[in-house]
């Protein structure tokens, strides 16, 4: 049987190297021709508790991770006690024969594999971490996947432990494709590898996004570590040396992002990565850079909240806060990249917006975008696109023939006043976080105080025009239209494809990626036409719903919320549109 | 050739008559004069209380910025422009207070940057408050029985902190803090000054007549090593009827922050152009993710 795709969900306790050997299978298959999306469930802790990861396999782009599990690979017995609802009829479970597999747990319709996983791990490997190894090689044994990906995969991720670890897993890989080999008859789906497939990449939202803005010319990060956000700063400590970033791991978000500000100002391109908690430690540093128009970015990946909140979990319920974060009015722009594509959009579209505009934007992204794995065609990622825009910025020419003191808060029918950074003799000025005259001195003047609260707030009228478009994805005149932000695109996208697929014409959707200054305009035009509107978002109280009343006068005919710190997936989504569709 | 006209303001000081933060004003353009020092060639960071204005009031290249976060906002600076000389001016409430942890990480960080302290030992700009550095049993509006907690040793805390420049100036010695606001803007790495300030309105106790009697020039103390930490360690404790003013530590020069990052080392950050990615440089970042 050849699905149109299949899921592989391996599972264990934190510590077993699930997510490293998941992403190194998800790239293996991306080798081998195929689409991957992989997505890691976790704990906030280092040993014990149950992990997971799944990765789910076709030979079309994938947008989305699905619910059904074909094969479940059980590390543990608290896998196939958590996930055996999961597997599908015909589906099979391989587990370590070491284990005495309890009666409730069989399935008469699914298939059990025992393998002695632990003990040909130690023997074969000389160690039984070796196990996630063995396991993904029997995956692919089983579905009649190529080794020679795998093995180009491993040689990859161990050859700087040395020949010997390489050889161990390749072992061990080979071994747990034979043994996949030998179990095919009883196990029905197959996943063949597309030789001649064109070369394709995988990876995460934050790469792409850490990709986008370097490509955008990020040249400095400041971050303090905090899950999901600090992969970004990760990602850039990694390639600084290469590529002339200057990377801190300040001592705290507050630190972080005032540096960024003090980079900024001087002009280098700076970016704050982060998540909500340690984004509300910057909010008084936020207004700091809108006052005083400092062009900075800031990148919060969402985890549930308040406080602690679900470390390793996701959730969309920061977008409010981000609209609104700081005492005081002054624009901002909001950005909620959904896809890879969006992501590394945003990475260098968002330097261009806070450079033009001279304040400060902001990036949203979450838990499920940040961490899952996609496969992309390799034009996913437009570099050739990428443009850098500096906005007004005074040349050097420019300073040389300044004959009077410079303004850097300058009154201009645009509100934007032309910037520069110090170090030039005829552009010596003091910005005042104070409200401030166009000279940058404090100056608490009603009527100054008028002209500087418009001239900022000029600054972005209109400026809508230069966020990512709401983009619409399905037939015209669908009975029901979704509504969606960020990463519930992919989940979403399947799932008006699969109503399509069972009705033509009954749904489509609007997703947004640029969410502030609100598009009003297109939104307005984007609905004209929209029947009912379902509004599918993370959060508890329909932010995004608000958003749009506000914006617009629009209200939604239905929504569909989920806030359990688990991402949604199609099957949710179908799941639960009764009564609203 | 740059003279004190070159760093004059337009703005006049709204500070009290007396106020200690006219010394710490006069002797920063001292400094740079003596040091030729261009207005365009500091950046000077403050942060938000009475003396954090002092960038307003004359002609440099400066940031007045929020309460407690002028030594991050510096430190940014520095690492995104090392060709700027880079200076911190801000209060104890600032410094000491709201953003210790930033003076203590900029400390052992070693960024290359004069942190000066206008050190009044009180809240001025909020009128009367107890400060950080204030004495146990202070009483003000917000202590009315007292202050409970021992004032914060910013000489000592630099110290174990690790910087390698800690000095003490008093505005009413404007020669002698202009000489140290030079030795530090020369030091390479992290420099604190804190300076002994009189605030004549909220903190009559500490006006000139008492630091005048008490304060003394380590300078000319016969056999004074600022080398010595441990001797160092014991004139930051000495607070009484003598109160050192002067380079109380300076320990051997420590890398800069800056000098060992090596995406600086071709230069400053801003100093090269912004431009896309090389057609190679995309190939490698692809290659880590085919």
């Amino acid at each position: 049987m050849n699905p149109h795709n299949l899921t592989i969900r391996i599972g264990g306790e934190a510590g077993m190297g699930l997510e490293s050997s998941g992403a190194g299978f998800a790239r293996a298959l991306t080798r081998g021709g195929l689409y991957a999306f992989g997505v890691a469930d976790y704990y906030s802790r280092i040993r014990g508790g149950h992990n997971f990861f799944s990765i789910r396999v076709s030979p079309q782009p994938l947008y989305s991770h699905a619910e059904p599990v074909h094969l479940l690979l059980a590390l543990d017995l608290e896998t196939i006690v958590r996930h055996i609802d999961s597997v599908v009829e015909g589906g099979a479970v391989v587990y370590d024969a070491r284990e005495t597999l309890p009666e409730h747990l069989r399935r008469s319709d699914v298939t059990f594999f025992p393998v002695p996983l632990t003990a040909l791990a130690r023997e074969q490997g000389g160690s039984e971490v070796m196990r996630n190894t063995l396991a993904f090689g029997i995956a692919a044994g089983l579905i009649g996947f190529d080794h020679r990906y795998l093995e180009s995969v491993i040689r990859d991720n161990f050859s700087r432990k040395g020949q010997a670890v390489v050889d161990a897993n390749l072992r061990v890989s080979e071994l747990g494709m034979q043994t996949g080999h030998t179990l095919q008859a009883d196990f029905p789906f197959r996943m063949e590898a597309i030789p001649d497939a064109p070369r394709r990449l995988i990876l995460s939202g934050t790469e792409a996004f850490a990709l986008g803005a370097l490509a955008g010319g990020c040249r400095f990060v400041a971050g303090y570590p905090m899950t999901p956000g600090s992969p970004v700063l990760q990602w850039f400590a990694a390639h600084a040396s290469e590529y002339g970033v200057v990377t801190k791991h300040a001592e705290d978000e507050i630190a972080a992002i005032n540096m960024a500000i003090g980079a900024a100002y001087v002009g280098a391109r700076a970016l704050v990565p982060t998540s909500g908690g340690g984004f509300s430690l910057m909010v008084e540093a936020l207004g700091l850079a809108g006052i005083t128009e400092v062009p900075v970015v800031i990148y919060n990946a969402q985890r549930p909240g308040p406080s602690t909140g679900m470390a390793t979990r996701t959730e969309q319920a920061d977008l409010l806060f981000m609209i609104h974060a700081s005492q005081g009015e002054f624009p901002r722009f909001v950005l909620a990249p959904g896809t890879i594509e969006e992501c590394f959009e945003a990475g260098w579209r968002s330097f261009n917006l806070a450079e033009h505009y001279q304040t400060p934007v902001l990036v949203l992204s979450d838990h499920y975008l940040a961490t899952s794995y996609r496969t992309v065609d390799v034009e996913a990622l437009d570099f050739a696109g990428v443009t850098i825009d500096r906005g007004a910025l005074l040349t050097r020419t420019e300073l040389d023939a300044l004959d009077e003191p410079y303004r850097r808060y300058r009154i201009t029918p645009s509100g934007i006043s032309p910037r520069t950074v110090p170090g030039h003799p005829n552009a010596v000025w003091v910005s005042d976080s104070s409200e401030h005259n166009e000279y940058g001195a404090g100056d608490e003047d009603a009527a100054n105080r008028t002209a500087q609260v418009d001239k900022r707030a000029r600054k972005v009228i209109g400026a809508e025009k230069d966020l990512p478009q709401p983009s619409r994805f399905g037939p015209p005149k669908a009975r029901v239209t979704f509504l969606c932000w960020g990463s519930t695109y992919g989940p979403l996208r399947e799932t008006v494809e699969r109503l399509n697929a069972e009705q033509p014409g009954s749904a489509d959707m609007l997703h947004f990626s640029g969410l502030y200054p609100f598009p009003k305009a297109a939104t307005e035009a984007a609905l004209a036409q929209a029947q009912r509107l379902i509004a599918v978002e993370g959060n508890e109280t329909g932010q995004f719903e608000t958003l749009l009343r506000c914006c617009t006068g629009r209200s939604v005919d239905g929504a569909i919320h989920k806030y359990d710190g688990r991402p949604f997936s199609p099957e949710y989504i179908l799941n639960n549109l009764a009564g609203k569709v | 050739m740059l003279t004190r006209k070159d760093f004059e303001g337009r703005e006049r000081p709204t500070w009290c008559p007396g106020c200690g933060n006219y010394g710490i004003l006069n002797a920063i353009k001292m400094a740079l004069v003596e040091h030729q020092i261009a207005p365009h060639e500091i950046f000077i960071v403050s942060g938000i209380g009475c003396g954090s204005k002092l960038p307003l009031y004359m002609k440099v290249t400066g940031y007045h910025t929020l309460h407690g976060r002028p030594v991050a906002i510096a430190t940014g600076a520095r690492l995104a422009n090392h060709g700027l000389r880079v200076m911190v001016v801000h209060g104890d409430g600032d410094g000491y207070g709201e953003g210790l942890s930033h003076f203590l990480n900029a400390a052992r960080r070693n960024v290359r940057i004069v942190d000066l302290v206008q050190d009044n030992r009180i809240y001025g700009l909020t009128r009367g408050q107890y400060s950080p550095t204030s004495e146990y049993g202070k009483r003000t509006p917000t202590s009315p029985e007292g202050a409970l907690e021992q004032p914060v040793q910013p000489l000592a805390l630099a110290i174990a902190a690790g910087a390698t420049f800690v000095a003490r100036g008093y505005s009413g010695e404007l020669q002698h803090l202009a000489w140290l606001i030079g030795e530090a803007l020369e030091h390479p790495g992290y420099a604190l000054i804190d300076v002994l300030q009189p605030c004549v309105t909220f903190n009559r106790g500490y006006a000139y007549e008492f630091y005048n009697q008490r304060v003394y020039k380590l300078e000319d103390e016969p056999g004074y090593d600022p080398s010595d930490r441990t001797a160092a360690w014991e004139r930051s404790y000495e607070w009484g009827e003598r109160i050192p003013i002067g380079i109380i530590y300076r320990g051997s020069p420590l890398p800069t922050y800056e000098e060992q990052v090596p995406a600086l080392k071709s230069g400053p950050l801003v100093a090269r152009a912004l431009e896309k990615l090389t057609t190679a440089q995309i190939d490698a970042l692809l290659e880590e993710l085919a």
